[in-house]
C-alpha cells in the first residue's frame, strides 16, 4: 500500500506515541485536583501549552486547546460571532472547509448576517472583496492558509490588512490545519486574531487540535460545564492528547525544511510522469509543496479510485461526505468548475512518511489505472 | 473471477455477497447513494439510508470485501424521480423500482462495473438466471412469494449475461439463516417496502412538496358524464381505487378513468374496470427474438400471470383471454412462459 492521503490524515511519528504512552497509563491524573496525581497532569499541560505557545510565537493563555479541527473553527466564528450576548456578522472564503461553512449557516439561522466572499478559478480570495464585505456588525472573517482539497496558498496577511482597514474590531481567522506541516506559522507576521490547528494532520493523534486566540479577544464558549482552559473550553484535559499534539508541532516544525525539500521533489517527479494523462488544477507556485490536485480529463474519480485502491495506491477525490460516496466539490464549483471537471479530480498529498521514488511509483501505479480506460 | 456485488444494505444483498466469497469471487461491494433532500440530507427510510450504506459497509468488513458508496443521485433523479413525477401528473402509476433497475443498476452500474474491473454484476434480487442453448434465461426465483422477476422483465442478453442473482435458488427463511449463520449484522432486520426516495411518508405527500401545482381540485363524473363529486388532485386518485373518493352513490364505485388533461376522474360500477384489451409500449424481449403470440402476462409486481395473446405491430397490445381489473397504465407488465420471464413492457 502506498499512501498519498496526507491531506486527510497521516500517521502518528513514533516519538509522538511515546511522548503520549505515559499519560494512558501512570500518569492517568486529571488536570483539575490538588493532589499530587492532578498537579502532574497539570504541569503535563501546562508544559505542553508553553511549548506550542514557543512554536506559534504566542503566549501560553493564547493557546486554547481543543477536540480538533472541526471544534476549533466552530469555536472561532459561533465563539467570535456570539461574544458578548451579540449576533455579530461572519464573512467566510467560499472555498472554506465545511466547519467554517456550516458554522457560518448555523449563525445565519440564528440570526446572524453572513456573507461569502468568491475565489478565483486558482481558489484565492481577493482581499478587496473580503475589505467590501466587512462593515460595522462585522464580528469574524474566516479566511483559510492552505485550502484541504487544492492546496491552494493564501496570503492571510493581506486579508488581515484589508479587514482591519474596514473594521479594526473585527476578527480574522484562519484555518491553518493544512498549512501547519509545510508552512511556517507566526501568528505575529500572519497578524491573524484566531488560528486552528489540529495534530493529525502533521503526525499527531486525531481528536485533538488547538485554537490561537489573540490576547484580549473574547469567545463565548462552545462547551460549557467545569471552566476549564479559562473558561473558554469546559472539559477533563485530553492530556495524553495534548502532549502528543504538542509533541508533533514541535517535531514538525523541526523538520519543516527536510519535508519541503522531500516532498517537492516526490510531487515533481509524480506530476512529471502522469503529465500526459493528468493536468494540475492550480499552478505549482500559488499551492503547497504537500498538494498535488490533479484532473484526469475523461474519468470520473469516483472509478478511477476504486481501481486505485485495486493496485494499493490510497489517494481521494478530496471530497467524501460522511456515507462515503464521493459528491462535486464545493471548493471546485467556486473556483467556477463543472460538475463533469470537478468528478474528474484526484488530491494526491505527501507527506512525513514520504520516501525518495514514492512519486515515481505513485505515477507508475495511476498510469497503469488509466490504462485501457480511455 | 471478480464481481460488483450492490448492497443495499438489506439481508438479501448481504448474503448474495457471502455466497459469492463462499463460492471463490473476489468481491467489490457497492452501495449505490441514490437520493438526497434538497440540503444533502440522506432519506430515513428505505433502501439508500446512511444508516443502511453502514448495514452495508459493517458486511462487507465482516466478509472482508473493499467496499465503497457511489454517487448515483443525478442518474436517479433524472432517470427515475423525475420519470415517475411526470407519469403520475400526467395519470399513470409509474413503477420507480423498474425505471431504476432499468436505467440505473442495470445500465450504468453495468457499465462501471467493467471500469471497476469486475466480470459480473450481482444483487439480491429473487430471480434466477440460466445459460442454455446459447441463450441466457430468465427465471422466476425459488421463493414464489419473493420473486422479483417481474422488475426484472425489461433485462435483455447482453445485460444477463453479466449478471448474477445468487439468493433466487434460495427461499426467503433460507436466506435469514445463512446470514444469521455467517452472523451478519443484516440478518434479522425487516424488509423494507417503502418508495426509497419517498421515505416512510405518503408518497403522495411527497409528490406535492415535488410539484406543488398537482394539488388542484378537479370533478368527479360518473359514466354519463354527471359530476357526482370532487377530488383534490388527480395524484391523489389511482385506477381501480374505490375508498377515500367521498361519493355517496349506493353501491361501490370504483375509479375506472382519470383523465389529466381535464383533470377529471371517471367513477363505476366494477365491471367497468374490466379489460380484455391492453395497450403497451416499449416492447423488450429477453433472448431478443420475437416474442410468441400467446403468453402469461403479469400486469402487477404481486398478481397471478393471466393467459393471453401479444398483438404486436402498429399498435401492440395484449388481448387477455378473460377480462382483467384495474389495469393501471405507467405499470410493467411481464410476459412468461412458465417460471421463464420472456419480456415486458409498459402499460400504456
Amino acid at each position: 500500500m502506498l499512501y498519498l492521503d496526507h491531506a486527510a490524515t497521516t500517521p502518528m511519528r513514533p516519538q509522538v506515541w511515546e511522548a503520549m504512552e505515559p499519560f494512558a497509563s501512570e500518569r492517568f491524573g486529571n488536570s483539575s485536583g490538588s493532589h499530587e496525581v492532578s498537579r502532574r497532569a497539570k504541569n503535563a499541560l501546562e508544559e505542553a501549552r508553553e511549548r506550542a505557545a514557543a512554536v506559534l510565537r504566542c503566549r501560553p493563555n493564547e493557546i486554547v486547546f481543543t477536540g480538533g479541527g472541526t471544534e476549533s473553527d466552530n469555536l472561532a466564528l459561533k465563539g467570535a460571532a456570539l461574544a458578548g450576548g451579540s449576533r455579530g456578522g461572519v464573512v467566510v472564503g467560499a472555498s472554506e472547509h465545511e466547519a467554517v461553512l456550516e458554522s457560518a449557516r448555523f449563525l445565519a439561522r440564528f440570526g446572524s448576517r453572513a456573507a461569502t466572499v468568491g475565489v478565483d478559478r486558482h481558489g484565492l480570495v481577493d482581499p478587496a472583496r473580503v475589505f467590501d464585505l466587512v462593515d460595522d456588525e462585522t464580528a469574524v472573517v474566516s479566511i483559510m492558509t492552505v485550502n484541504n482539497e487544492t492546496g491552494t496558498v493564501q496570503d492571510v496577511s493581506a486579508v488581515v490588512e484589508a479587514v482591519k482597514r474596514a473594521n479594526p474590531d473585527t476578527a480574522v481567522h484562519t484555518d491553518a490545519i493544512q498549512a501547519f506541516v509545510s508552512e511556517p506559522i507566526d501568528v505575529d507576521s500572519l497578524g491573524v486574531d484566531l488560528l486552528s490547528l489540529t495534530g493529525h494532520k502533521f503526525g499527531g493523534p486525531k481528536g485533538v487540535g488547538l485554537l490561537f486566540v489573540r490576547e484580549g479577544r473574547n469567545l463565548e464558549p462552545l462547551l460549557h460545564g467545569g471552566g476549564q482552559e479559562l473558561g473558554r473550553r469546559s472539559g477533563t484535559h485530553d492530556v495524553m492528547g495534548v502532549v502528543g499534539l504538542v509533541e508533533a508541532m514541535e517535531l514538525a516544525d523541526a523538520d519543516r525544511e527536510r519535508f519541503r525539500a522531500e516532498v517537492d521533489a516526490e510531487r515533481r517527479e509524480f506530476e512529471a510522469a502522469v503529465a500526459p494523462i493528468a493536468e494540475r488544477t492550480i499552478p505549482e507556485d500559488l499551492a503547497s509543496v504537500q498538494h498535488c490536485h490533479v484532473r484526469v480529463a475523461g474519468i470520473r474519480n469516483e472509478t478511477l479510485l476504486v481501481r486505485l485502491d485495486r493496485r494499493g495506491l490510497a489517494v481521494s477525490a478530496a471530497s467524501a461526505c460522511q456515507s462515503g460516496a464521493n459528491t462535486v466539490s464545493h471548493v471546485l464549483s467556486a473556483m467556477g468548475m463543472g460538475p463533469e471537471e470537478a468528478r474528474e479530480c484526484l488530491r494526491v498529498s505527501f507527506g512525513w512518511t514520504t520516501r525518495p521514488g514514492d512519486g515515481r511509483r505513485a505515477a507508475k501505479i495511476l498510469l497503469d489505472a488509466v490504462e485501457g480506460m480511455r | 473471477m471478480r464481481a460488483l456485488v450492490a448492497m443495499s444494505g438489506g439481508v438479501d444483498s448481504s448474503v448474495a455477497a457471502a455466497l459469492l466469497v463462499r463460492d471463490g469471487y473476489d468481491v467489490v461491494g457497492v452501495t449505490l447513494k441514490l437520493w438526497q433532500g434538497p440540503n444533502g440530507e440522506a432519506p430515513t427510510a428505505g433502501c439508500c439510508t446512511v444508516s443502511d450504506s453502514e448495514d452495508a459497509r459493517r458486511v462487507a468488513a465482516q466478509l472482508d470485501v473493499p467496499y465503497y458508496v457511489l454517487d448515483y443521485t443525478d442518474d436517479f433523479s433524472d432517470g427515475v424521480v423525475d420519470r415517475f413525477l411526470a407519469d403520475y401528473v400526467s395519470g399513470r402509476t409509474p413503477n420507480p423500482c423498474v425505471e431504476c433497475n432499468r436505467t440505473v443498476k442495470f445500465d450504468r452500474l453495468v457499465d462501471q462495473m467493467q471500469d471497476f474491473e469486475c466480470d459480473v454484476l450481482v444483487t439480491g434480487h429473487y430471480a434466477r438466471t440460466e445459460h442454455s442453448g446459447g441463450k441466457w434465461r430468465l427465471l422466476r426465483g425459488v421463493d414464489r412469494d419473493k420473486d422479483q422477476s417481474y422488475v426484472l422483465s425489461m433485462l435483455s442478453q447482453s445485460q444477463l449475461e453479466k449478471v448474477r442473482f445468487p439468493v433466487g435458488g434460495l427461499d426467503k427463511a433460507e436466506t435469514r439463516q445463512i446470514a444469521a449463520g455467517l452472523g451478519l449484522r443484516t440478518a434479522h432486520k425487516p424488509e423494507s417496502q417503502d418508495i426509497c426516495f419517498v421515505g416512510s411518508g405518503d408518497y403522495r405527500d411527497f409528490i406535492r412538496s415535488q410539484v406543488p401545482e398537482v394539488e388542484q381540485p378537479g370533478p368527479i363524473v360518473d359514466e354519463e358524464g354527471s359530476v357526482v363529486g370532487e377530488h383534490r388532485g388527480i395524484v391523489d386518485v389511482t385506477i381501480g381505487q374505490r375508498r377515500g373518493l367521498n361519493v355517496a352513490v349506493g353501491e361501490p364505485r370504483y375509479v375506472t378513468d382519470i383523465h389529466p388533461e381535464s383533470n377529471t376522474v371517471v367513477i363505476g360500477r366494477r365491471d367497468r374496470l374490466a379489460r380484455t384489451r391492453m395497450p403497451i409500449r416499449d416492447v423488450t424481449s429477453v433472448s431478443g427474438d420475437r416474442l410468441p403470440e400467446r403468453v402469461q402476462a403479469q400486469y402487477r409486481a404481486h398478481g397471478d400471470p393471466a393467459p393471453a395473446t401479444l398483438y404486436m405491430g402498429d399498435s401492440p397490445h395484449v388481448e387477455f383471454d378473460r377480462p382483467q381489473y384495474a389495469i393501471a397504465p405507467g405499470q410493467t407488465v411481464a410476459f412468461y412462459d412458465g417460471d421463464e420471464v420472456l419480456g415486458g413492457a409498459i402499460i400504456d
